[in-house]
């Protein structure tokens, strides 16, 4: 043993782990910031703003100023609480804020210039004056703030994210919570407990009070024990509850920690809440208070108690209320004793007298602590009478703040009770209550009895050496030296708060604003009522005058990999394949994501880049014969007797006449009037569609036509549904596609004449139904056919193997892309949600009934002349169009007039070629005018052409 | 949040997609006045307390609801079939 280690936890396994570069002995699981104080070590970092010493100020969740990194082999993590980091074989942690350590830093010099960091300091120094100033200190003050230092690298922790329902969540497993769990464990239903701590107990670990006549501790086991007989209980220690959200939905984090899984995200859907979630000891604000060694009484209470580690041996402690004297009582039997109490009161309750009378304390009553001395430990205390004691170590307890977070995150405001010195909670309007020490009830006995309260039932608990609730209403101590900190994480000292107040900030939300007091990652849990109480004496009004503020979540950090679960790269959302995948992938296709699909890009032949897989496809297309998969174009079947108008409805164009198997191409608009989707849309009978729409649409285009149906037109019978998994599709192009679909395909005649342009009909490959329909994307004679998606790869096949003595050629997005600039058809980058029909080029499918978007797409602003309009773009010889490159001219370089939708090289036209939207671009074709793209310093003379390329009249696919 | 569908219960939000504003009249398809267009489709007020929203159950039975919700509270007071209210 140490001098500082009581004893060694019970079957812990001691382990080595590193601290700033220096190895230490720890045990297994016990927390960094106890085996720190184990070996001696009580300067853990620096503060954020001056740089000063900082040690561990508490033993839980709500420590402001131990925060440590911690490095992994594959990362590091900032801003990790040394008072909760459960030690583990080889951990390293390290100091932050400081360089180039934390002994000597030379951020501390910021120290000194305290005076000039006030509150607002920012603001005043660089707002009004010219934005120059910010400009040039920015990347300095940048550098210098900033707490801990983000990973660069990607997590690869694992996480899950899980939804759990119950009937009781009862967050908080103290004395409160367990006993709201023990009532509710017999009415059958389902009951979590939850708490933030890797042991459940709270404040009944290691105390020497009795309930019932056992010892807090074997209560404890007893009841833990009785709990885990219930097959309706569940008990999650590590696990926080940090948002409560509508509805009875809260948000948790598990920390697991292990290696297949570091946390669990659990969203709770509890049918009623207790929240038993305690209260957290106060500081008090007072000169140097923030010196590595000052530590509130709970902490230290916890290092020895439950850690059995004695954070100093020279031990003075200063307090307003009684609860230090059970500390105190609990530190002795466990082996650390207090020898001096500073209390501010006059006199002292029977409870404190007797531990005094026990542990043979020193008492000054009626003194107050004025200022430490030390600076990276503290050394000595002076007292207001000038008194000066040694000391090592100094505890601290300024009274307790109920943690009423998550009440306040529903918006219930907290109300204030003078003789608790506390915000209690508000009236809820959500269906929980609030028990225990975050209802003001702090004696063990109260905290038994509302738990059981919550449940209805009366209860009594007897308990031995309860502590009494009495305490002085003081918050600070005048400063005559030194800095006395409120917000030690944010460093605000006192005087901020004075200074808000003389500036006209005396609101809390301003104050808090102006002072940035409470917006550091501790959300002030421990500084958040002294400062209320500092300014309500500044303004000379009761607390409960001076307001609150609202918390938000989350109670405590929560790390995005958390938040995100396994949702991330390619699990963020499903992945879709097609039928045909397998075969894409033997074949050598380069895959995409477009959307949710993976696509084949180009298929690869031995030694060639992308560019010369899509110039060979889009060229064999042209030549002889290609095929694609387009499976992944959205399909939506409509149905009903009023099917024909509710298309012609929904389309531009006119649709009442089309023919059963006939296809035709239909442009949809928004109700704003802009383009919103396109595609071809089959009459397989004569009350039943196949639409298609671009792949990247189809969910919109679904819902769309289910709120027009639904909201808009209830009175059409029409159904529509979504079939886009049941077909698999191909599209076969080129002069050779008829040859070979002939060869595969019986039942349909293919001759031009029986099977003309835009129609459809079925017909099998030996035994695959299939829809064959004369459609053309590329310009070619081409077909898609399409059949039931299980059937997809051997419909593939056969297409293949017919197509072989054409030399038949698969091809991917890009050549797919190529094609359709070639022939000016415009796709996802056109149909970006700014453009119009005639925009478009599509003025031609603007009907003369009424349709969708079609009042407004006749406003002013999409009539205006000088929008943008479709045109081609043909480069100089050899050289590549970058896709997004601006459109200027000759005369005025710095005015864009349009930009670059997409571009290819065209096999066809043997140049590379882009599609263009510039304003009045109908009206420049002929002229050249330059693309270019600053962000890589590239400019280059192109011509505006016509958009369509290669065969403007079509005649290609019509043979 | 929760929602009751009419046809498939109580189920979480995420399953919904919210869909605008219910109170705002669509004017006729056959409409042609474009300042009437302009509002249906521009113009929303931003009410305090209870109001009428379209939400899609996208991830359930796909119909549109009528839900009535308080805007500061998220209570909801009402989930009802649209059944042409939208017109
Ligand atoms: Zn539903």
């Amino acid at each position: 043993m140490t001098r500082f280690r009581i004893q060694s936890p019970k079957g812990a396994k001691q382990i080595h782990f590193t601290f700033n570069g220096k190895s230490y002995q720890g045990f297994e699981g016990e927390p960094l910031a106890a085996a720190l104080l184990a070996n001696g070590v009580h300067l853990i970092g620096r503060s954020f703003k001056f740089h000063r010493p900082r040690g561990i100020y508490s033993a839980g969740s709500a420590e402001p100023n131990a925060l440590v990194t911690v490095l992994h082999p594959d990362g590091r993590e900032p801003n990790t609480l040394a008072t909760t980091l459960e030690i583990y074989e080889g951990l390293e942690a390290v100091s932050q804020n400081c360089w180039p350590s934390v002994e000597t830093d030379f951020g501390a010099v910021n120290s000194l210039l305290s005076p000039l960091f006030v509150a607002g300091f920012y603001y005043k120094t660089f707002m009004g004056k010219s934005n120059k100033h910010w400009m040039f200190f920015e990347k300095y003050i940048r550098k210098a703030a900033g707490m801990g230092e983000a990973s660069v690298e990607a997590d690869k922790s694992v996480y899950e994210k899980t939804n759990t329902f119950c009937d009781y969540l009862i967050v908080g497993a103290g004395p409160a919570g367990i006993s709201a769990a023990l009532e509710a464990a017999q009415t059958g239903k389902r009951v979590v407990l939850a708490d933030e701590q890797d042991a459940l107990g709270a404040s009944l670990i290691g105390t020497n009070q009795t309930i019932d006549g056992l010892l807090a501790g074997a209560w404890l086991a007893q009841q833990l024990a009785t709990l885990k007989t219930y097959p309706n209980v569940t008990l999650l220690p590590r696990t926080t509850i940090y948002g409560y959200y509508d509805d009875n939905t809260l948000g948790a984090v598990e920390r697991v920690n292990t290696k297949a899984l570091r946390e669990r995200h659990i969203i709770f859907h509890a049918d009623k809440v207790i929240l038993a979630t305690g209260a957290i000891e106060r500081p008090i604000v007072f000169g140097n208070n923030d010196r590595p060694g000052v530590m509130l009484a709970s902490g230290f209470g916890t290092y020895v108690k439950r850690h059995h580690v004695r954070p100093g041996t020279n031990v003075i402690a200063f307090t307003n209320n009684d609860s230090i004297y059970q500390q105190i009582d609990d530190a002795y039997e466990a082996g650390a004793t207090v020898h001096t109490v500073v209390d501010m009161r006059e006199s002292l309750s029977d409870y404190a007298q007797e531990i005094v009378t026990k542990t043979g304390i020193n008492v000054q009553l009626g003194k107050a602590v004025s200022h430490v001395l030390g600076s990276k430990k503290i050394r000595a205390v002076q007292l207001d009478d000038g008194t000066k004691l040694s000391c090592d170590l100094l505890i601290v307890s300024g009274g307790w703040t109920p943690t009423i977070n998550l009440q306040s995150q529903q918006g219930d405001k907290p109300i204030y009770d003078d003789s608790l010195c506390a915000f209690l909670p508000g009236l809820p309007h959500q269906d929980y209550l609030s028990v225990g020490a975050c209802n003001g009830q702090f004696g063990l006995a109260d905290c038994l009895k509302s738990g059981a309260r919550a449940l209805g039932q009366d209860r009594t608990y007897t308990v031995e050496r309860d502590a009494p609730w009495d305490i002085l209403p003081v918050w600070e101590v005048p400063v005559t030296k030194g800095i006395s900190f409120v917000d030690f994480q944010h460093d605000v000292k006192a005087s901020d708060i004075s200074l808000a107040k003389r500036e006209g900030f005396i609101s809390v939300e301003h104050l808090k604003r102006y002072t940035t007091l409470g917006m550091a990652n501790d959300q002030g849990k421990t500084s958040n009522l002294n400062a209320l109480a500092l300014m309500a004496k500044e303004r000379q009004k009761p607390i409960t005058e001076v307001g609150t503020t609202r918390f938000r979540p989350p109670y405590t950090p929560v790390a995005i990999g958390t938040l995100s679960g396994g949702k991330y790269g390619d699990h963020f959302r499903p992945t879709r394949y097609t039928s045909m995948h397998e075969w894409h992938i033997n074949h050598g296709a380069e895959m995409i994501n477009t959307g949710a699909w993976v696509r084949p890009r180009v298929y690869k032949q031995p030694g060639e880049t992308v560019t010369d897989a899509y110039i060979r496809e889009a060229a064999s297309v042209r030549n002889s014969v290609g095929m694609v998969d387009v499976t992944t174009l959205g399909k939506i079947e409509v149905v009903g007797p009023d099917a024909p108008e509710f298309l012609n409805r929904v389309y531009t164009n006119a649709w009442l006449k089309l023919p059963v198997g006939k296809a035709r191409y239909g442009v949809m608009l928004r109700d704003d009037g802009l383009v919103f989707d396109d595609g071809t849309t089959w009459r397989l009978e004569e009350n039943r569609f196949l639409m298609t729409t671009t792949t990247a649409n189809a969910a919109n285009v679904l819902t769309h036509l289910e709120y027009l149906l639904d909201v808009v037109w209830p009175g059409l019978k029409v159904k529509v549904i979504s079939v886009t998994d049941q077909w698999a599709g191909v599209a076969v192009a080129g002069p050779n596609s008829r040859a070979t679909i002939a060869k595969t395909v019986s039942g349909v005649d293919m001759s031009h004449e029986a099977f003309p342009f835009m129609a459809v009909m079925d017909g099998f490959m030996d035994t695959i139904p299939v829809k064959i329909a004369r459609l053309s994307f590329s310009g070619e004679l081409a077909y898609e056919v399409w059949c039931p998606s299980h059937y997809g790869l051997a419909m593939w096949e056969k297409l293949f193997d017919a197509g072989k003595e054409f030399n038949l050629t698969p091809y991917g997005t890009e050549a797919l892309g190529t094609l359709r600039i070639e022939k000016g058809h415009v796709s996802g980058p056109e149909l970006d949600g700014r453009t119009s029909l005639d925009d478009l080029g599509l003025s031609w499918a603007f009907g003369k009934k009424d349709f969708v978007g079609k009042p407004l797409s006749q406003r002013e602003g999409l009539m205006a002349s000088d929008r943008a309009k479709l045109v081609g773009l043909m480069s100089k010889p050899g050289q590549a169009i970058r896709p997004g490159s601006q459109i200027v001219t000759q005369d005025n370089q710095t005015r864009s007039i349009g930009h670059v939708t997409s571009t290819t090289y065209s096999p066809a036209l043997q140049n590379y070629i882009a599609l263009a939207l510039i304003q009045n671009g109908r009206d420049k074709i002929g002229d050249t005018v330059i693309a270019t793209y600053p962000l890589k310093n590239e400019q280059q003379d192109v011509e505006i052409v016509h958009p369509h390329f290669f065969d403007p009249d079509g005649s290609r696919m019509h043979v | 949040m929760k929602i009751e569908c009419p046809f498939c219960g109580k189920r979480d939000h995420s399953e919904f997609t919210y869909k605008g504003d219910a109170t705002v009249a669509r004017p006729d398809h056959s409409e042609q006045d474009l300042d009437r267009w302009n509002d249906y489709v521009f113009q929303r007020t931003n009410p305090k307390g209870a109001h009428k929203e379209y939400w899609h159950h996208t991830n359930g039975c796909r119909k549109f609801l009528i839900v009535e919700r308080d805007t500061i509270s998220h209570k909801i007071n009402s989930v009802t079939l649209v059944q042409g209210g939208g017109k």
